[in-house]
């Protein structure tokens, strides 16, 4: 099996605390990958260093063959990896469909020629002139980002041209994953996506990131819901305090006795867990 | 080796008066993450306070020091509450605005009370002066060295010992935390700012004392070199900035000596931007570094903009042409001829400030790019002025994008300082390049416009011209921004970082920004060199950039049609109304003031 995402010896400092020490990770083409373990166990500041928005002290990660550790984000995005974050980042003042819109940034050619010093300027002067195939491109993407909206049934498409700020926490996170999906990312890295969701909502979420994952992508999760980590994995690898504890199916890792201390302290993983209070 | 000394000990006496004004500004920086930019003039109010006391009151001079530190301290507690306190948990850069705001105010109160003329500031020390390995120090400089470490004394035993001196510690280290374990943020912020604008005002004392002179336009350059002492030392850290002050009177005082005084200000604006760039966390930043920008939209009001429908804006367009026709009046003329050069600055700093979120308070510098390159083609070239001004357009697009682009790695409020740097850099550097634009003298017989031979001297023509090149740059605006561009400008000003996660190369969309921007800034300077014929390196000064931004924030943060509205509203209702300059820019400052508060998404909306 050829290994999308390689991580080796992974490690972050902050001052005197180890965020993430020494973790190993890595993803095959299609597979679908949780990380879980308590906060501040270090899953979120793996994903700062596998997107680029921060350095790794030491260790190397191989994305589709090529090292991205220490690149800068922008270009690890153009590599194709997407990411939403785990508070929601949305652009607050640009409209649901704008949003999407600029997550297909990477893949506008037509209005990005790649001519060499005056690159920047053409740029400006297609934004403005609008040839034949600057349109189109456009016109494609625009088409696309309803398809990708329509994903989410009647929770965005309805609300096209409204901007962001003025959506509900669940709608954000919504945006955020359609417009990662705009990316047409060979991998996607979901910071707990069902953040803040009911479980109606959560349910719904969980049923998109199944279709997403039959549909052949390459996903890294982290979630705290363990009854859809557990449904959906394929692996799930579980850290705390910075390094990894257990890694394997879902099922034999719910049973490592490790991952019980560590997680939950003594009583069950997945099981008889109260579900979150709802949020309006 | 005698004259060494005497710049040392001058450098270390301006030293200490920077530290007065830097220890304020850290101060407020510690608890409410706030450069105040109104902290040069309570130093001048400090000035003015002390020499009515001394010429009407005859104080002697502890008691006038005693005058000036209550008076300044009430001013510190009236900015605090009546011009910041109803600010909390708006956007984040509307308190730095209002501190803008403020100066304005104040200044222009000092000025009307007091006159602009310079005034002698008398002291009533003894004469004498010690003599020093050939140099010499006086009674006026112990005094100033003594008040200086005597107030950092002071200042460190609140700080360290007294409950007070805890919760403003507390505050500056976590404000939410502070509020949740009872301690009253307000009170502390009243404190701070009472005890940061006493400080400042003592400095100005201090300063009319030691240069025998003081006026009205001191307060700028204070501010100025508060900041930079700060950045030197490290924003918003108290003994950072003491240290960052000396530096700087000593790195100033040396200069001088080498250079001549025309230098002064270059070397503190070239060492401010060196180190924003190099080493934005100052000699001792570590913990209260300056602070990562909030997330999402925080950065302008969020707000349904007003759009007007197309033909509406199509009749006003018209009408605006065919103003002439029907009212042939040359003032009138002339003062929307201004208001339409005014525009053109207005849409250039919109899409910086509004659109891609990069707040330039410098914006004035293009102006003087433009101007200068206009003015010195056709004067030492011949060059034609329909060929100088796009030219200059474009000399101005190339060379400000060139000297921005270092600073696009900062955000938020240290983009603002540096922008200001920057343009008070480019006028220091056309006062200092005599060879090439005559320094102070300035340029004189600049040629008026004139198209293919044919010279546009009438009004009329004027007020054409202009209104066209309008109407030109905000159609192109408004066409890049309903492209991908604009999307990707916007995308970078509501979270830079979620922008790069999606492959969005922030230097280039700035530069782009800065450049399209640049050429309207720069044309606009260019066309005003040939209508006033004379130019300086003051014509365009920082007062122009804060205009600027004033009218851009009245329109709406990036929205195209406010920016020319913000524009013939500031530039153009004053001139009409037939205001003085004190007046005018008296009113400046409370629109500013006005809007921020209550309507900070301006008339018609940002975008």
């Amino acid at each position: 099996m050829s290994m999308l995402l390689e991580i080796k010896g992974l490690t972050r400092r902050f001052g005197g605390v180890t965020a993430v020490k020494d973790f190993d990770l890595a993803v095959a083409e299609g597979e679908l990958v949780s990380l879980i373990g308590p906060n501040g166990a270090g899953k979120t500041t793996s994903f700062n260093l596998i997107s680029g928005l921060d350095r790794p002290d030491a260790g190397t990660i191989v994305f589709g063959g090529q090292s991205i550790g220490g690149m800068a984000p922008e270009a690890i995005a153009a590599l194709g990896l997407a990411r939403t974050f785990q508070h929601g980042r949305v652009f607050g003042n640009l409209s649901v469909e704008d949003n999407v819109l600029v997550g297909a940034h990477t893949r506008l050619s037509a209005v990005r020629p790649r001519w060499p010093v005056i690159g920047p300027l053409g740029e400006l002067a297609l934004a403005l002139l609008r040839p034949r195939a600057v349109k189109q491109e456009e016109q494609a993407l625009r088409a696309e980002t309803r398809d990708i909206l329509a994903l989410f049934g009647d929770r965005l498409i309805p609300r096209l041209d409204h901007p962001a700020y003025s959506l509900s926490y669940a709608n954000r996170r919504r945006v955020e994953i359609a417009r990662a999906l705009a990316l047409k990312p060979r991998i996607l890295l979901l910071d707990e996506p069902t953040a803040g969701m009911n479980p109606t909502e959560t349910g719904e979420m969980q049923a998109l990131i199944a279709a997403l994952k039959s549909s052949g992508l390459t996903i890294l999760l982290i979630e705290h819901k363990l009854d859809m980590v557990m449904a959906l994995s394929d692996r799930v690898c579980v850290l705390d305090n910075g390094a990894k504890i257990a890694e394997g199916a879902p099922q034999d890792v719910r049973r490592d006795p490790a991952v019980i201390e560590a997680y939950l302290g003594h009583s069950g993983i997945g099981q008889a867990r109260p579900q979150p209070e709802p949020v309006a | 080796m005698s004259s060494f000394i005497d710049y040392t000990v001058n450098g270390l006496v301006i030293g200490n008066i920077y530290a007065l004004l830097a220890v304020g500004l850290a101060l407020i920086f510690g608890v409410s993450n706030l450069i105040n930019f109104a902290h040069g003039s309570v130093y001048t109010i400090g000035a003015y306070i002390g020499w009515a006391a001394i010429t009407f009151l005859h104080t002697p001079l502890p008691v006038t020091m005693a005058i000036v530190f209550v008076a300044c301290a009430l001013v510190g507690m009236a900015i605090e509450r009546i011009g910041l306190r109803p600010l909390q948990g708006s956007a984040r850069i509307a308190p730095l605005l209002a501190t803008i705001g403020i100066s304005f105010v104040l200044d222009q109160v000092v000025q009307l009370v007091f006159s602009a003329s310079p005034r002698a500031l008398p002291n009533d020390l003894p004469d004498w002066r010690i003599d020093i390995g050939g140099g010499s120090i006086g009674a006026l400089d112990l005094l100033i060295a003594g008040v200086g470490v005597g107030a950092a004394a002071l200042l460190f035993v609140f700080l360290r010992f007294t409950k007070l001196g805890f919760a403003v510690r507390a505050t500056a280290q976590d404000r939410e935390a502070a509020l949740q374990m009872g301690v009253n943020v307000n009170a502390v912020n009243s404190t701070v700012f009472a005890i940061a604008s006493a400080l400042g005002g003592i400095s100005g004392l201090l300063v009319g004392m030691y240069y025998n002179h003081i006026d009205p336009a001191m307060s700028f350059q204070a501010t100025l070199k508060g900041i930079v002492a700060q950045v030197i030392g490290g924003v918003g850290n108290v003994p950072g900035a003491i240290v960052g002050s000396l530096l700087l009177g000593l790195i100033e005082s040396y200069g001088i000596a080498l250079l001549g005084t025309t230098y002064r200000n270059l070397f503190a604006f070239v060492l401010l931007i060196l180190f924003l760039i190099w080493m934005p966390n100052g000699l001792f930043g570590g913990r209260s570094a300056p602070q990562s920008e909030p997330l999402t939209g925080a950065f302008i009001a969020p707000s349904k903009p007003l759009r007007l429908p197309r033909w509406a804006l199509w009749a006003m367009t018209g009408a605006a042409f065919a103003l002439p026709l029907v009212f042939g009046a040359p003032y009138l003329l002339q003062t929307l001829t201004n208001a339409w050069l005014a525009a053109m600055l207005a849409l250039s700093l919109t899409l910086m400030a509004g659109t891609a979120g990069q707040i330039s308070f410098g914006h004035a510098g293009l102006l003087a790019i433009g101007a200068y390159a206009s003015a010195l083609l056709t004067v030492d070239l011949n060059a034609p002025t329909w060929l100088t001004i796009p030219a200059a357009g474009l000399i101005t697009s190339a060379l400000g994008t060139l000297l921005i682009f270092p600073a696009f790695r900062l955000r938020g409020h240290t983009i603002a300082i540096a922008t200001l740097a920057i343009g008070e850099v480019v006028s220091l550097v056309i006062l200092n390049w005599e060879s090439l634009t005559r320094g102070a003298m300035g340029v004189t017989g600049i040629p008026p416009l004139s198209i293919f031979g044919h010279e546009i001297y009438a009004p009329r023509e004027v007020y054409w011209l202009c209104l066209a090149i309008v109407v030109a740059l905000a159609l192109v605006q408004t066409r890049l921004l309903t492209s991908h561009f604009g999307r990707t400008l916007r995308a970078i000003r509501d979270d830079d970082v979620a922008a790069r996660s999606y492959g969005i190369r922030l230097d280039r969309y700035k530069a782009l920004a800065f450049a399209f921007g640049g050429f309207g800034a720069g044309v606009s300077g260019a066309i005003t060199a040939h209508l006033y014929s004379y130019i300086n390196h003051q014509t365009f000064d920082s007062q122009v950039s804060l205009l600027a931004l004033t009218m851009v924030i009245l329109g709406g943060m990036g929205n195209v049609v406010g920016a020319i509205l913000g524009a013939i509203v500031l530039a153009g209702l004053p001139e009409l109304f037939r205001l003085t300059a004190e007046y005018r820019i008296l009113i400046y400052g409370i629109v500013l003031l006005l809007l921020i508060r209550f309507r900070p998404q301006g008339l018609m909306g940002t975008l």
